[in-house]
Formats: structure tokens, C-alpha cells, sequence
């Protein structure tokens, strides 16, 4: 099984929402797709559900084109970010309605819901309505329906936004292992970057209705192609700065400068973009190449082992994100050090270059 | 220790007031009406149940009731799967739900007795635009003043003309309370449009449709203006419904006693249907 995209989009009243888009879904592990909301995740998922017409191109599952057969006949499943459960049914029927619908045999029904509420902890729910239960109960009584299924391809669409933080986590962890082995493609949309790498498997980056990048999660986390892809996959966002490159020598516009040392002391002379990561500006002055970066701290945030700063210095507005508790001050020059070895380098059309 | 505090009685006496002059007195002077004879001069003679007793056993008023239940329960036969069916066909969204939404509202803006004129005029057999097209140009033999049938047909016609709207209304506004993702998991689930009508619209749509339901039913039961303009009862009794009836007993020939006791029955009916009706349609509900 494979979901296959060759160059879909979809345009609506003349304006194309999403632009080309084409990649190859496969089974056995995540694909995530990740970007902020607006970025054209829900669409993409809507039209590979079938939900929304695609204005050009060809989708393929198991090679087949399924580009004009209707969602009723794509078997597929999809569980949407608020809980879409039939209210007047309870959930055993929840659970059931796609396998009554397809007209299978009671005795198989009752197996495959039996087992889907049993993966999911709703066995001792079957019985009571949607109303009465509580949101992740909600959430776990989709998931099930999806998993009951046996369907070829499972949409999840920000299945996990509404529920609160301790279920958020729990669920996340179980999710690989529902699907795991099942043979179906999963399709994982979010907004959030940590969720992106804690699922693993894939991921396609997506901003303003274009994957800029697709790929292994671990992968395009390391080497983003282009600055958007770079700052889609970057929570808290990755830091910016126009620089001047000559000879070894980096300058930015505020007058920190460093000497290059890698590929980007190979570049040719010019403007460059980059761009580093929060988590490699440090406030402690780890080795002598660390470059330090002063600048006046704005905004503070300490959440539990870790604390960032929010600090601007000339023009620029960076983040730094170190473990441990630092004694910032509001409004005062605190002195940063940046790791000039994880410094992304980017052509002014975008492009990675060192 | 408790403060007795009589001012009280003073905010709950504007609502006794209220209920008393709206509910209370009328329908106490309708009782006392029930139990007494009268001939006029205020002289009133104690009549106990007779007139309770004398109509139950009334040919007439069986006649009535029994018209009466036919016209009710063919209306809301027909306007309530009617309502239904085009409430689902009016589109969700766009330039024509407006206009479909006014045009579905006019006909309960006109006047009630201006309906029964309307259709009176519209098919008579030698002037009406309807009448007159049946009879003279598909020789169809029709005339409401003198074929029971055919007065029955406008009746009917007329009431479907003019209520359907509210269960449209009604049902409409159950249909567009159902957000996309319901519409979007049966299609993910492969239901029809059958299935999609039964377990999504219909479950969503029963508690406006048990209003519509109800409205209807008091509403047509206690039907008077229209028919009485367009048939004034006849020809003979054919189209006397209870009200009209009610009316002829307690207007036309003065009978106060019995036409109190009528109206008593009449009420006491009129209720107990529509607890029936309410009971039954929400009786999953209080599961």
C-alpha cells in the first residue's frame, strides 16, 4: 500500500491554495506533515480523502488512480482535530457504523470492535454515548473507528490539539504502536515541530500551501533545503540575520563577526542569510570559538529544566534557548554565545548553501 | 430565627394578575358556562354535567371530531415529510438561501383570513385562475361549493400552501446546525445518502421537527379562519371542522352551555394530543 501525489493542487474561485504538490506516502511508519496553521495541511488531507476536488494531477493508491473515485470508495479513514463521533450512537456503534456500512457480518463486527476498543481502553465504555465521555475518551472512540476499519490509508488531522497536556502525551506515545504493523498509510498533520520529531518516520514541511521539503523526520531537522523549511521546523523560531561574507570572515550588520570554517569558507564573497538554531545560542561560553552576541533581553520564559531568552540586538530579534536557570534581567545587555558550527548558511533566493 | 417578610407577595402579584386575567378567569367563566342554562337577563339555571353528558353522546360532535382528526392528520401527513424534503433539497449556503428563505416565509406572512379569500377567489369554478383552468381547459369537473371532495382537496391544498413553510423553516434550521465533519465522517465511513439521512439528519433534526410536529397539530386542530372563509363548513356539513362548529353552537344559536362544554372537550383533547405526541418524540431523549 502506498498513497502516491503526482502534482496536485487545488484552486478555489481562481486562487490556488494548494500548489503542486508530489511525494509518495508509504506504510510502516509516520508521515507528518508539519506548519503552522494556514499552511494548507487540513486541505492537502482533504483532498487526499477525496473531500475536495484537486484542481490538476493524479492521485495514486497501490497504483491505481483514485484521482476521480469518490471517498465513499477510497477506504480510507480520517479523525479530525475536535471529536467527530455520531452522537446518537453509543460507542460500540461508533465503532461499527463504517464495517455496518460496508454490510460485513455481525460476528466479524463484533471481533474487530472488541479489538480496536481493546487497544484503545474503551471496553468498559461500549455501551454510553459521546456526550458521556470525556475528551479523550472522544478522541480514543475515532481512533478506534479508524482502526476497526482496517482501511488503506488513516488521516490524522491534529488529532491531539484539543486534548489537554498529559492525554496529549499519552496518546502520542501509543500512537506508532496502533498502526504499527497494520499495513496502512498513516498520515499525521500538526503544528508543532516537537510533535514532528517525536514521531519519527517522515516529514514534509509545509508553508503557504507548498511542501518545501519532504523527507525523514531526523533528516530534514538536520539539513532544512531552504530558509522556510528551516523556520517551519523550528520551535522556538529559528534565529535570522543578514550577513556579509568576505574572505573567512562572517560580519553581521551589528558588528559581531566571526571566521568561517567548513563549507561556508568556500562560499563566494557576498550577502548571505543565516540562521541558527535557539538551543546553539547559549548564554555560558561553552569552547573559545563560541561567538558572543550581545544583546538586550525582552522577554524571559522559564519552563522547568530549560530557559529562553527573547533578546534584540541592531535590527535583529533572536531567541536563545539553554538548559538550566539564568539570571536574566528584563530590559538589560546580556551577554550570548552563538556556535558558529551550527550556523545554516542561505543564498538570498532561499537556498541552503553551507 | 425566620423574618417573615409579606412583602413578597407583592413581586409575585403582577404574574398572578397576568395569569389571572390571561388563563384563569376565561377559562373559569367557559367552566361555569359548562354546569349552567341560560336564557339571557343573567338568570342562570344549575345543570350539572347534562351538557358534558348530551354531547358525548352527539352525532354531531362525533361528525365534527372525526372531520376534525381527518384534516389534522392529513396535513401533517403530508407537510411534514414535505417540509422535510424540501428543506433538504434548498441549498446550504451561497446567493439562493436567501431567496429561498423569503420565498419559504411568505406565505405565513399573509393574513389569515386574506389565505381563505385568496383561495375562495382562485378556485371558483367561473372567475378563479385555478377553477376555471381545471374545469374549462382540462375538463376536470370541480367545484368546491358543491362537491365535498373537491372542497376537501383546496382545504387540504390551501393549509399545505400555507404551513409547509414552518416545517421547512423548522427542519432548515436543524439541517444547517449540522457541522461538515459529520457529512465528511459518513463519507469517510462510505454511508449513503440513505444512511446519511437516517443516523446524521433525521437524529439532528428530531428535536426542531417535534416542535414543528406540535405546532402543527395544535395549530390545525384548532383551525378556524381559512376553512370558514373558503367553505364557511359546507357544502353542507362536509368541511365543518370543531371550531366552526364551536362557533355555529355558541354564536348562532346562543346555546352558551353547551357550546362551554364543547369548548372544554375541545381543549381538554387538543392537550392531551399534543402530550402524546411530545411524550412519544422525546422519549429517547430521556434515556
Amino acid at each position: 500500500m502506498s498513497v502516491e501525489l503526482r502534482g496536485i493542487t487545488k484552486q478555489v474561485a481562481g486562487v490556488t491554495h494548494i500548489k503542486p504538490v508530489s511525494m509518495v506516502l508509504e506504510p510502516g511508519h509516520f508521515n507528518v506533515l508539519l506548519g503552522q496553521t494556514g499552511a494548507g495541511k487540513t486541505s492537502l488531507i482533504k483532498l487526499m480523502a477525496g473531500l475536495d476536488k484537486i484542481a490538476d494531477g493524479q492521485i495514486l493508491m497501490d497504483g491505481q488512480d483514485v484521482t476521480k473515485l469518490s471517498t465513499q470508495k477510497r477506504n480510507i479513514s480520517l479523525v479530525h482535530q475536535f471529536f467527530v463521533n455520531y452522537p446518537h450512537m453509543n460507542v460500540f456503534e461508533n465503532i461499527a457504523s463504517p464495517l455496518r456500512v460496508a454490510g460485513m457480518a455481525k460476528s466479524e463486527i463484533e471481533g474487530r470492535v472488541q479489538e480496536a476498543a481493546d487497544i484503545l481502553q474503551l471496553g468498559p465504555m461500549l455501551k454510553r454515548r459521546p456526550h458521556e465521555l470525556s475528551g479523550g475518551q472522544q478522541q480514543r472512540t475515532a481512533l478506534a473507528r479508524a482502526i476497526a476499519k482496517e482501511s488503506r490509508a488513516v488521516f490524522l488531522d491534529e488529532p491531539l490539539a484539543n486534548l489537554d497536556f498529559k492525554l496529549r502525551e499519552e496518546l502520542r506515545e501509543q500512537l506508532p504502536e496502533l498502526f504499527a504493523g497494520r499495513g496502512a498509510v498513516v498520515v499525521y498533520a500538526t503544528s508543532e515541530p516537537e510533535e514532528a520529531l517525536l514521531l519519527g518516520g517522515k516529514t514534509a514541511l509545509m508553508n503557504d500551501g507548498r511542501v518545501t521539503q519532504f523527507g525523514s523526520t531526523a533528516d530534514i531537522y538536520r539539513n532544512p533545503q531552504d530558509l522556510t523549511s528551516a523556520q517551519v521546523f523550528s520551535d522556538p523560531p529559528i534565529n535570522v540575520a543578514e550577513v556579509t561574507k568576505q574572505g573567512t570572515t562572517a560580519r553581521l550588520g551589528t558588528g559581531v563577526q566571526w571566521v568561517l570554517a567548513g563549507d561556508a569558507a568556500g562560499l563566494a564573497d557576498g550577502n548571505y542569510t543565516v540562521a541558527i538554531r535557539p538551543n546553539h545560542v547559549s548564554p555560558v561560553k561553552h569552547d573559545d570559538r563560541a561567538v558572543p552576541v550581545k544583546g538586550t533581553v525582552q522577554i524571559t520564559e522559564l519552563s522547568g529544566s530549560e530557559s529562553s531568552a527573547h533578546f534584540t540586538f541592531g535590527d535583529d530579534s533572536w531567541v536563545s534557548l539553554a538548559p538550566g536557570v539564568h539570571p536574566y534581567e528584563i530590559g538589560q545587555d546580556h551577554q550570548f554565545f552563538m556556535d558558529p558550527s551550527k550556523c545554516y548558511f542561505f543564498a538570498p533566493d532561499g537556498k541552503l548553501v553551507a | 430565627m425566620k423574618v417573615v417578610n409579606n412583602r413578597a407577595w407583592l413581586f409575585v402579584l403582577p404574574v398572578v394578575i397576568l395569569v389571572a386575567f390571561n388563563a384563569l378567569i376565561p377559562m373559569m367563566t367557559v367552566v361555569n358556562y359548562s354546569v349552567q342554562e341560560t336564557f339571557g337577563n343573567n338568570v342562570f339555571f344549575w345543570q350539572g354535567l347534562d351538557w358534558f353528558i348530551q354531547l358525548m353522546r352527539s352525532e354531531r360532535f362525533h361528525a365534527a371530531l372525526g372531520r376534525q382528526f381527518m384534516f389534522t392528520g392529513l396535513i401533517l401527513l403530508i407537510e411534514v415529510p414535505l417540509g422535510v424534503i424540501i428543506a433538504l433539497s434548498m441549498p446550504r449556503k451561497g446567493f439562493w438561501v436567501p431567496v429561498c428563505l423569503v420565498t419559504m416565509a411568505l406565505p405565513m406572512l399573509i393574513p389569515w383570513n386574506v389565505v381563505g379569500a385568496m383561495w375562495n377567489i382562485f378556485t371558483l369554478p367561473d372567475i378563479g385562475l385555478l377553477g376555471y383552468f381545471l374545469n374549462h381547459t382540462l375538463g376536470i369537473d370541480y367545484d368546491m361549493t358543491q362537491d365535498p371532495f373537491a372542497a376537501w382537496v383546496t382545504i387540504i391544498t390551501m393549509d399545505v400552501w400555507h404551513w409547509t413553510s414552518l416545517v421547512v423553516l423548522l427542519s432548515y434550521a436543524g439541517l444547517v446546525s449540522i457541522p461538515d465533519a459529520y457529512y465528511q465522517a459518513a463519507k469517510i465511513d462510505g454511508a449513503s445518502n440513505w444512511s446519511v439521512f437516517r443516523y446524521i439528519q433525521l437524529p439532528k433534526m428530531k428535536r426542531v421537527l417535534t416542535i414543528a410536529v406540535l405546532l402543527r397539530f395544535m395549530d390545525s386542530f384548532n383551525i378556524y379562519t381559512e376553512p370558514f372563509v373558503l367553505t364557511g363548513g359546507g357544502p353542507g356539513n362536509s368541511t365543518t371542522l370543531l371550531s366552526i362548529d364551536l362557533v355555529k353552537i355558541a354564536l348562532g344559536q346562543f346555546d352558551l352551555g353547551p357550546a362551554a362544554a364543547m369548548s372544554l372537550i375541545y381543549f381538554a383533547i387538543t392537550l392531551l394530543v399534543s402530550w402524546l405526541f411530545y411524550t412519544l418524540m422525546t422519549k429517547d431523549d430521556a434515556k
